[in-house]
């Protein structure tokens, strides 16, 4: 599952990641975005395709698996799992 | 004679590769020459200007002295039809565009460019099916023609059986967009009025059978809308169908013909994409960088005197901004004569920036995508039979006009 | 030292160590392995969570369109770190350069990152605040708790404060269909950010969109019932509104607690840094080890007079992060400033709310584009003669033009015309904003004067 943040500074509004992929992106009113930030609902690979298209690159996915995290903080839900101790 | 700038850009001799007058232009950001437009051409100033509001899209804020050399480029306007929101200014820009874009696409329409996908997919297979001999394609008139004019029907609601008709109007219409100066023009343009005649009767029909018995097709919701905007007027819907039309049509097929053309002088793109399909997307946006559809937007103007890295254009000047040049400043992309689909942070002018962004972007990229990479899948082993090849007369909606190929045979 | 060879040694194997495991401390890591530094990076996080970002708390979480325990921040890059998540940092030892953590170790740092961020601010009277139904939101724990309590369809939800969360989950609400009672001390929501002009532009849509807006008023208790669920509160004005939700939207405290007694110049305003996110101890002199990012920092910005700002945005957490960890690896020639343009946004009642620069310190508005009266506009703020910030209202493509204006310094009001000015939009109004003496719910940014470590504030010790 990929994890996407948008930066919404830099958005505009073109809105081109919620034609592409609505399953994850969609438009609230004119201008406003909103998305799924852990998207399983759609392919990668339409993923991919509306973060190439965003005319001011504002969408952000992982480039890399969170691999120390992963370790740990294992998926980090509510167990309060923690390397600490 | 030494020609201006201006004129090498405009001069039929350059068009297979403007690129090296971009350059020269470049030197100067903003070029101006005698009583003509004011040029930009470097990145970060054509962005600067598509961002800002004392720039108007509108040529009654043009002087009336000011001098247009594309004016005898320019097709006829339609006089009983009023502008398209691509020449209008806010809030009638807004307003117009929103209510376009509510059968269109998010809010109102999330999925009707999404839910297109299979159809287009149906469409490029069709189209590569019926290519015939291998030896001797036309890639603009057996391909990148027929397919975004294919598309515009089934978006727009066309009846199928129309679709012959609608094909033939929209090539008379793009024929005139493309005035050759050793044809005949006075009848070319009389063929273009007729065109556009029968075309905005056969729309107006349509329109009115689609109010009565609305699909689930543009048009039907065009002509029922009940928006907070309110219902557009049958003159707006017409003016507004004829605009995706004409500007989602040519600029579609160049930016496909543009995309094949230039994967055949990258072989090694080529044969990346052939492995992997899903390089047509970086494939499409270094695509719309290199070589955008639009090469420069012509019809801007200053409401106010604007000062442009220390040139001052006065207020009422005609303006141009060079797309295609902006998008081969260095000052922005590191080597930008390579094509490299690999660049990162790819955001080019090529569908332009701000609010007259390209309506159809989605559609054009979803098009293209699909059209090359099922291009570099099946035919085997393609090349071009000339290059360069020969272009179209137009130095703003630039591309080829044939883009003779061959190849060894075309896979299932 | 500068050519000595310790910045050579630190990146191969110094010892990096951030407090702080959110937007901020994540992109100062991938920015420090970025940057090549090889050596031990440990983050420490109070939650006991990965990374995650907040945006999207107040929003799509609330309106049920995502989980809150699934907002995790995408990864731009590996870090490479020992993450002590879960434990708190509860103190710090500057001349031994150990921060001490709640279960007892001690991490010991050569570079010390700071990006603690804040807490919402919470509501004043402990026992009402225990009771069941009332909520703060800033956490990912806060977001699920208040999401799973809407989807239980309550009465009436009551937020206090209308800054921008207050607004936005009142916008959540309504689109939900609960019936929402917003209080707002200032005579409008979003007023201590944009202003009254702006803020009677936030009121009408809050009142179209079917919210009970009540301004200049306070709460003044809660009540709960005999099984200690909130049931009504008591406004200033004398009203009551009974509510089984109630969320305290009253801004955020920032995270300096356990830096007090350590002599960093530190305190409930935040952490006092120069251009270059490096903190000042207590007696003003800048630490060299010592670095502040994100919410938590204050710090002088040269298009801004070099008045101390602290900025509650999410870029200014990025950059800030990304300033912070450039430096800690650069030798002093080579250290950025932080000199990023003040931006951020917010969606509420279908409107994408965008600003550049700082509308707070403005005294005049000109609507420049657009109406006031269609909520789509653009609004300039002016401060002494030159532009100081811009607000857009579904106005967003315009905003970068602006932002070159205020880089610029521009004059005020802008000279000239514009596209789709209206006739309101020929003279500047009063912008409106209330006497900053009397705070109000809006958050954002807070200009805190020249002094890099404020007396009067760092040597009243943390409550």
């Amino acid at each position: 599952m990929a994890r996407i943040a948008v930066d919404l500074n830099r958005c505009q509004g073109y809105a081109q990641c919620a034609f592409l992929a609505p399953e994850i992106f969609a438009m609230h009113g004119d201008e406003a975005l909103l998305y799924d930030p852990e998207a399983d609902g759609a392919p990668r690979e339409k993923l991919d395709r509306a973060a190439a298209a965003c005319p001011v690159q504002a969408v952000l996915v992982d480039a890399v698996e969170p691999d120390d995290a992963g370790t740990g903080a294992p998926d980090a839900s509510a167990e309060g799992v923690s390397r600490a101790r | 004679m030494t020609q201006t700038l201006l004129h090498q850009i405009l001069d039929y001799a350059n068009r297979a590769d403007p690129y090296p007058i971009y350059k020269e232009l470049r030197k100067t950001p903003v070029h101006h020459e005698g009583d003509g437009p004011y040029v930009v051409s470097t990145y970060y100033e054509i962005r600067s200007l598509l961002h800002d509001p004392r720039i108007s899209s509108d040529a009654r804020n043009l002087a009336s002295n000011a001098a247009d050399p594309l004016a005898s480029e320019a097709p006829a306007e339609e006089s009983t039809l009023p502008p398209g929101f691509l020449k209008l200014d806010p809030p009638e820009h807004d307003r117009l565009r929103r209510m376009t874009n509510r059968p269109f696409g998010p809010p109102h329409s999330p999925h009707r460019v999404d839910g297109m996908r299979g159809e287009l997919r149906d469409i490029v297979t069709g189209l590569i099916d019926s290519i015939g001999d291998p030896e001797r394609i036309d890639l603009v008139e057996q391909f990148s023609y027929p397919f975004p004019v294919t598309v515009i029907c089934r978006l727009l609601g066309i009846p199928r059986e129309d679709e012959a008709r609608f094909h033939v109007w929209a090539d008379t219409l793009a024929a005139s967009l493309d005035p050759d100066p050793d044809a005949d023009t006075v009848g070319k343009g009389k063929d273009a009025q007729d065109a556009r005649m029968q075309l905005g009767m056969y729309l107006a029909g349509l329109i009115e059978e689609r109010r009565k018995n609305p699909g689930d097709d543009m048009l039907s919701q065009l002509a029922t809308a009940k928006g907070d905007d309110g219902p557009m007027t049958t003159m707006e819907l017409l003016s507004t169908a004829a605009l995706l039309l004409i500007a989602g049509h040519e600029t579609t097929v160049n930016l496909i013909t543009n995309g094949m053309l230039t994967l055949l002088r990258n072989p090694d793109v080529l044969q990346r994409l052939r492995a992997d399909p899903r390089l047509a997307v970086p494939i499409v946006e270094e695509l719309l960088r290199f070589e955008p559809p639009v090469q420069l937007v012509p019809q801007r103007t200053t409401l106010a005197d604007v000062e442009v890295r220390g040139v001052t254009i006065p207020k009422g000047a005609a303006l141009w901004l060079v797309l295609a040049s902006g998008n081969r400043d260095p000052r922005r992309f590191d080597d930008p004569d390579r094509f490299d689909p690999d660049r990162p942070d790819i955001q080019h002018l090529g569908l332009g920036s701000g609010i007259h962004s390209c309506f159809g972007a989605p559609l054009a990229r979803l098009e293209t995508q699909f059209a090359l990479a099922e291009l570099a899948r099946r035919l085997e082993n393609p090349r071009l039979l000339e290059d360069p090849p020969p272009y179209r007369q137009n130095a703003v909606l630039r591309g080829p006009r044939h883009l003779h190929l061959a190849c060894d045979g075309i896979r299932p | 030292m500068p050519g000595d060879g310790s910045l050579e040694q630190l990146k191969r194997d110094g010892r990096i160590v951030v407090v702080g495991a959110s937007l901020a401390g994540l992109r100062a890591a991938e920015t420090l392995r970025e940057k090549g530094f090889a050596g031990s990076l440990t983050m420490i996080g109070d939650e006991p969570c990965e990374p995650y970002d907040r945006p999207p708390l107040s929003k799509q979480v609330l309106l049920g369109r995502a989980s809150a325990d699934r907002t995790r921040l995408p990864r731009l890059r590996s870090v490479d770190a020992t993450w002590r998540l879960g434990t708190p940092a509860t103190g710090l030892d500057m001349a031994a350069r150990r921060v001490r953590l709640a279960d007892g170790d001690e991490v010991p740092y050569d570079r010390l990152l700071i990006a603690t961020g804040v807490r919402a601010r919470p509501w004043p009277n402990e026992a009402e605040a225990e009771l069941d139904g009332v909520f703060a939101l800033r956490t990912r724990d806060d977001s699920a708790a208040l999401a799973r309590r809407l989807d239980a369809g309550p009465e009436r939800v009551l937020v206090i404060g209308g800054g921008f969360t207050g607004s936005e989950i009142a916008s959540a609400c309504r689109e939900r269909g609960i019936p929402v009672t917003v209080t707002e001390r200032g005579a409008a929501p979003l007023v201590g950010a944009l202003g009254g002009v702006v803020g009677a532009v936030a009121a009408e849509m809050q009142r179209e969109h079917g919210v009970d807006l009540r301004t200049g008023v306070m709460v003044t208790a809660l009540e709960g019932d005999a099984a200690g669920r909130v049931r009504a509160a008591q406004l200033s004005d004398g009203s009551s509104v009974e509510a089984d939700v109630v969320v305290v939207s009253l801004g955020a405290l920032r995270n300096t607690e356990w830096l007090a007694g350590s002599g960093l110049g530190a305190g409930p305003r935040g952490i006092a840094c120069d251009a270059g996110c490096r903190a000042f101890d207590i007696r003003g002199i800048v630490t060299d080890d010592i670095y502040a990012a994100g919410d938590v920092a204050r710090s002088p910005h040269a298009l801004f007079g070099y008045q101390f700002l602290s900025l509650e945005h999410w870029g200014n957490a990025v950059s800030q992060a990304r300033i912070a960890a450039h430096n800690m690896l650069s030798e002093s020639s080579d250290r950025l400033p932080h000199m990023e343009v003040p931006a951020f946004w917010s969606s509420q009642f279908g409107v994408n709310i965008k600003s550049v620069g700082i509308p707070s310190m403005g005294t005049e508005i000109l609507i420049s584009q657009g109406s006031l009266a269609d909520h789509r506009f653009l609004g300039v703020y002016g401060y002494q003669g030159r532009v100081i910030g811009a607000v857009a209202f579904d106005h967003g493509r315009w905003l970068p033009f602006y932002q070159e204006l205020i880089e610029t310094t521009a004059p005020f009001p802008p000279p000239f015309t514009t596209v789709d000015r209206r006739p309101d939009g020929h003279r500047p109004l009063d912008a409106d904003f209330p006497d900053p003496s009397v705070p109000t719910h809006g958050p954002t940014v807070t200009l805190s004067g020249y002094s890099p470590a404020d007396r009067r504030m760092t040597f009243t010790p943390a409550h």
